[in-house]
């Protein structure tokens, strides 16, 4: 074969597995509680339901805001801010994510979801 | 090694440095962290056509080292080490295969550095959350392959060392 068929096979393949893993993964269920993980370790759980905002960490802080069934980081002194610009999340098994401060903020169903199984 | 090469070396090395630096000033605002262009997969590809395996290997960690220091934290540097070597070890063994094109190898190398540091951010966080963003950095990744493999590959022919 030539070499831009290969080429072609390569990158169909990467795009399949990004389907296949998007369709697999895609978070459906509405959320009911969010856990604040920090190393691994569940560090707080707040009720999804439930309006309030609550600063996680001291020296290395990010500010979650839960309202209207969402949560967000709306604050961080992280280098990156990718936790802030990830924006609002609400359904099982979607995460806000902050590298620089080990942090985790995960959504999970009322019940556990095939989703949270996958995730531990 | 000789004087040429040396400083043939050193000038991509500083190109590279430049090229993660540039990239750094125009970051792409998506929520999806890891998505981004690889600019200094440019200076890596060429070095890996235009010169060798073993030029682009010691280009690109030293690459990532430096940049690490400079502007990164303690963190990003191994995020970034992962990315390198897997991303090195699929394009070596790609290249070597004969099948692939550069912009082949390109992509492969793109999506490898992906996901080499979702590997590591997984680990680092004792979660497998980050999977999650998998799906959106393989697309990402190819079209970022791509971009630099294209303009890679007209670098690697014009440009005559």
């Amino acid at each position: 074969m030539r070499k831009r068929t290969w080429d072609i096979v390569l990158i169909a393949a990467v795009l399949l597995a990004a389907a296949v893993l998007w369709l697999c993964l895609r978070p459906t269920e509405t959320g009911a509680s969010v856990l604040v993980i920090r190393d691994g370790q569940e560090i707080a759980r707040y009720a999804l339901q439930e309006d309030r905002t609550v600063t996680i960490g001291e020296a290395d802080y990010n500010v979650l805001e839960i309202r209207d069934g969402q949560a967000a980081v709306i604050d961080a002194n992280c280098g990156d801010h990718t936790c802030v610009r990830t924006g609002a999340v609400s359904r099982a098994g979607e995460s806000i994510i902050c590298l620089p401060h080990r942090l985790e903020i995960r959504i999970t169903g009322g019940a556990d979801s095939d989703v949270d199984i996958v995730a531990q | 090694m000789q004087a040429k090469k040396i400083a043939t070396m050193g000038l991509l090395v500083a190109l590279a440095m430049v090229l993660s630096w540039v990239e750094q000033l125009v970051p792409l605002s998506v929520a999806v962290p890891g998505v981004k262009l690889g600019l200094a997969n440019l200076a890596v590809i060429f070095t890996l056509y235009r010169i060798g395996t073993r030029a682009a290997w010691g280009l690109s960690l030293l690459r990532v080292v430096l940049v690490s220091l400079t502007f990164g934290n303690a963190y990003s540097l191994w995020y970034s080490l992962a990315g390198a070597v897997l991303s090195l070890v699929v394009m070596t063994l790609l290249r070597k295969t004969g099948r692939f094109s550069l912009l082949g190898v390109s992509v492969a190398g793109a999506v490898c550095h992906n996901v080499g540091q979702i590997a590591v951010a997984a680990a680092v966080l004792g979660s497998a959350s980050m999977v999650y963003y998998l799906p959106v950095l393989l697309v990402s990744g190819t079209a970022a392959g791509v971009c630099i493999g294209a303009v890679a590959a007209i670098l690697v022919r014009r440009i005559q060392l």
